[in-house]
């Protein structure tokens, strides 16, 4: 198949390895991976902090880049929720008929990564071996808003080598929010400190993830306390092969 | 907390109050075990229900025709009210409902009125006009009560008092019912509250209670309680007065059966709540002589207009989103600032009030969707949310002063920023070179940021932030496909 990435911006700049590991999971299922390059944001920072005018315009340059894809993959869980939540009723909002058509044709092909592997192509071993002691947290958007359910576990199950712990308080939130970790920076600490305290009961080597977002967040305190627990996104566990080093 | 007033013209935003309930690590431990027991047995009765969702969308489905004939059936509730024997009066906003609720208890000749737990009352702060008065008002539900005699403010729609636990009530008790040798079993503690009630149940001869629904079609009001004290208060006075906001109407009695049964689910974990009442005008035979229903507005037709906000008048009070916030579980109900806390509150407060006393609570979520799913009537809160905060920016963005609202200028340049991929780009190279002098290498040699400077240092305060990458993800996959690849 030909797969498009929506790689989204912050995984371009601060996690290129997620996307790396995007392309060598799917080339090494066999299919031809394109980059359109003018891609940059989704929008949801945007539109989640209530600046709806200022994500307007990115809508109609997603739908741009990606028109005509036969399938488009997306290595966060938030952002494809940004999509399938919001851009119906934006382009509805911008009265703009030729763009409602366009979304309306192009979001049934959109897929967060662990999503088009489990639903689309229909697998759960993808041929990885991981040997490390991994717990895996579902981040809200992706257990909530794109009902991933028990996809990435099952797709974490097939990989040989791993030592998976199931994380206590699975459906609690990690406090990152986008802004939220900003504008709340107390509460959202609170929130965190709950969500690390279960993944270091886990005696887990790595927490992983399908959003890159709440893994920052993670992390950024996992290191802090010097805990030595890495955090690393879904698709590099997948991605791994023989040997592979934390 | 008495003497802090929950009244967001004057109470700090949601982000300093929750600072302050932070610290206080005994209402953090009450909230959370309160909230823990409540969720678990809701989890419990409602797995028990084959059919939760579709009775959630036949819930929704009604709230929401309701709204869209809200008119047509307060018209109707009115009237058939009024042929049974009631007397409606319409209010404005809370100052005018109170101002009825006053003279008709003067009108009642009693200067004592007992109280069912009502939000709607402490929304209005009809407790503190009756005393203005010279009326005392005697809250009869356990948990008001606690808070009555406390001095404190509710913080939970369904369990005021649920930042308590037994220990701080006992100590209530016993100071303000002069009890010194109170036991600290539950049935002590209920043994005292019963005694301190019934005398008044007996001697008030008038009562003032909220409403679960009113019933256009009959005309009826329907209050549904756990102990018993409210359908006292509906039963023995000569006068009973009833406050309810119009969003409390529903078209038919046949409506109850699904309400009634996504209600006390959703609320306390019942399947069915110990008393429904459900009363008709007036009777010679029996209970109150006098009956009065004060349908409030109060911005509700406001919200009605508002064809995004308008799904937040669904609300049922059930309190299930409270519960399931982890906002909410953190720091209690008073860092709201508002008599509606939690997720519901975060929506209904901005919309009560004008925009501008309730700027923070919008923003009080980490937009996770926990509110969402356990909802009875499917309001989509997270949605609402990102409405209102829409309305908080476009108030701070309008005029001149839009040019120095910092967040605005940052936003406004990223949303330029990713517009075009060049400058996207050069955005992501600039990063690099401005993020150099905050990086240091820890032990493995990898670069940490631990400190970040103004708004953003929220982040840092607990967390470090790593080191960009050197090499972007576009700029490897160019390099990739210029090596043929
Ligand atoms: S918003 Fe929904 S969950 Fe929250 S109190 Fe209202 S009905 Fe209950």
């Amino acid at each position: 198949m030909r797969v498009s990435l929506f790689i989204t911006c912050y995984n371009d700049t601060l996690f290129p390895e997620t996307g790396k590991a995007v392309v060598r999971v799917l080339e090494r299922l066999g299919h031809t991976v394109e980059f359109p390059t003018g891609q940059t944001c989704c929008g949801q920072m945007h539109y989640n902090t209530g600046y709806q005018a200022e994500a307007m315009p990115l809508l109609a340059r997603f739908v741009d880049q990606f028109k005509g894809a036969e399938a488009v993959v997306v290595p966060s869980s938030s952002c494809v929720a940004m999509m399938r939540d919001h851009y119906p009723k934006m382009a509805l909002a911008l009265k703009d008929k030729e763009l409602q058509r366009q979304v309306d044709e192009l979001l049934p092909k959109v897929f967060e990564f662990s999503e088009f592997l489990t639903k689309r192509l229909g697998l759960e071993d993808v041929g990885a071996y991981y040997p490390h002691r991994v717990t895996y947290h579902a981040s809200c958007h992706g257990l909530r808003n794109l009902v991933l359910g028990d996809g990435p576990m099952r797709l974490l199950k097939a990989v040989r080598g791993i030592d998976l712990v199931e994380l206590q308080g699975l459906e609690q939130c990690c406090g990152f929010g986008g802004t939220f970790a900003v504008k709340n920076a107390e509460v959202s600490s609170a929130m965190l400190a709950e969500k690390t305290t279960a993944v270091l009961n886990t005696k887990a080597e790595a927490c992983t993830a399908c959003d890159n977002s709440c893994l920052m967040h993670i992390q950024g305190a996992l290191h802090r306390q010097r805990t030595g627990v890495k955090t690393v996104h879904l698709a590099e566990i997948l991605a791994g092969d023989q040997g592979v080093a934390l | 907390m008495s003497g802090v007033g929950l009244d967001p013209r004057t109470a700090p935003t949601f982000p300093m109050a929750a600072k302050t309930m932070l610290g206080d690590t005994q209402l953090r431990k009450n909230v959370r075990h309160a909230t823990d027991v409540i969720q678990a047995k809701r989890a419990r009765v409602v797995a028990e229900m084959p059919d939760w969702q579709q009775l959630r969308e036949a819930g929704k489905q009604i709230r929401q025709h309701t709204m869209e004939h809200l008119d047509f059936y307060l018209e109707e509730f009115e009237a058939n009210c009024t042929r049974a024997g009631g007397v409606v009066h319409w209010a404005r906003d809370a100052e005018e409902a109170r101002r009825i609720i006053v003279g008709l208890v003067k009108a009642s000749g009693s200067d004592e009125v007992i109280k069912i737990k009502s939000m709607t009352t402490e929304e209005i702060q009809l407790n503190s006009a009756l005393e203005a008065a010279g009326i005392h008002p005697f809250e009869t539900d356990l948990a008001e009560l606690i808070i009555q005699l406390g001095e404190d403010r509710p913080s939970h729609i369904v369990v005021p008092a649920l930042h308590k636990n037994r220990q701080q009530i006992r100590e209530i008790f016993q100071k303000k019912m002069n009890l010194p040798e109170l036991g600290e079993r539950p049935q002590d503690l209920a043994d005292a509250a019963r005694m301190f009630l019934r005398e008044k149940f007996l001697r008030v001869k008038t009562g003032v209670s909220g409403a679960n629904f009113l019933i256009a079609e009959t005309g009826g009001v329907c209050v549904v309680e756990s102990e018993g004290n409210g359908r006292m208060c509906l039963t023995l006075p000569e006068t009973l007065i009833t406050v309810a906001g119009i969003d409390k109407v529903v078209p038919r009695f046949q409506d109850l059966e699904v309400l009634l049964q996504l209600l006390p689910r959703s609320a306390t974990g019942e399947r069915m709540n110990p008393y429904n009442s459900i009363w008709t005008g007036v009777n010679a035979a029996d209970g109150p002589r006098t009956f009065h229903v004060v349908l409030m507005d109060n911005a509700r037709t406001e919200i009605l207009a508002d064809e995004e906000g308008r799904q937040t008048l669904n609300c049922i009070r059930c309190a299930a989103c409270q519960n399931a916030c982890p906002v909410y579980r953190q720091t209690g109900g008073h860092a709201y600032g508002s008599v509606y806390a939690g997720p519901i509150g975060a929506i209904l407060t901005p919309q009560l009030q004008e925009m501008k006393h309730a700027q923070s609570l919008p923003y009080a979520s980490s937009l996770c969707g926990a509110c969402y799913e356990v909802c009875p009537v499917k309001i989509n809160i997270p949605e609402v949310l990102i409405h209102l905060r829409n309305k908080v920016v476009k108030q701070n963005t309008a005029g001149v002063a839009g040019f120095f609202d910092v967040e605005a200028s940052a936003m406004k340049a990223m949303a330029m920023i990713f517009r075009s991929e060049r400058r996207f780009r050069a955005a992501q190279r600039l990063g690099r070179v401005a993020e150099g002098p905050l990086v240091h290498k820890d032990g493995r040699g990898e670069g940490w940021i631990g400190w970040l400077p103004g708004m953003l240092g929220g982040w840092t305060q607990v967390r470090d932030l790593q080191e960009m990458p050197k090499e972007t993800f576009r700029d490897w996959w160019e390099k990739r496909a210029a090596n043929g690849r």
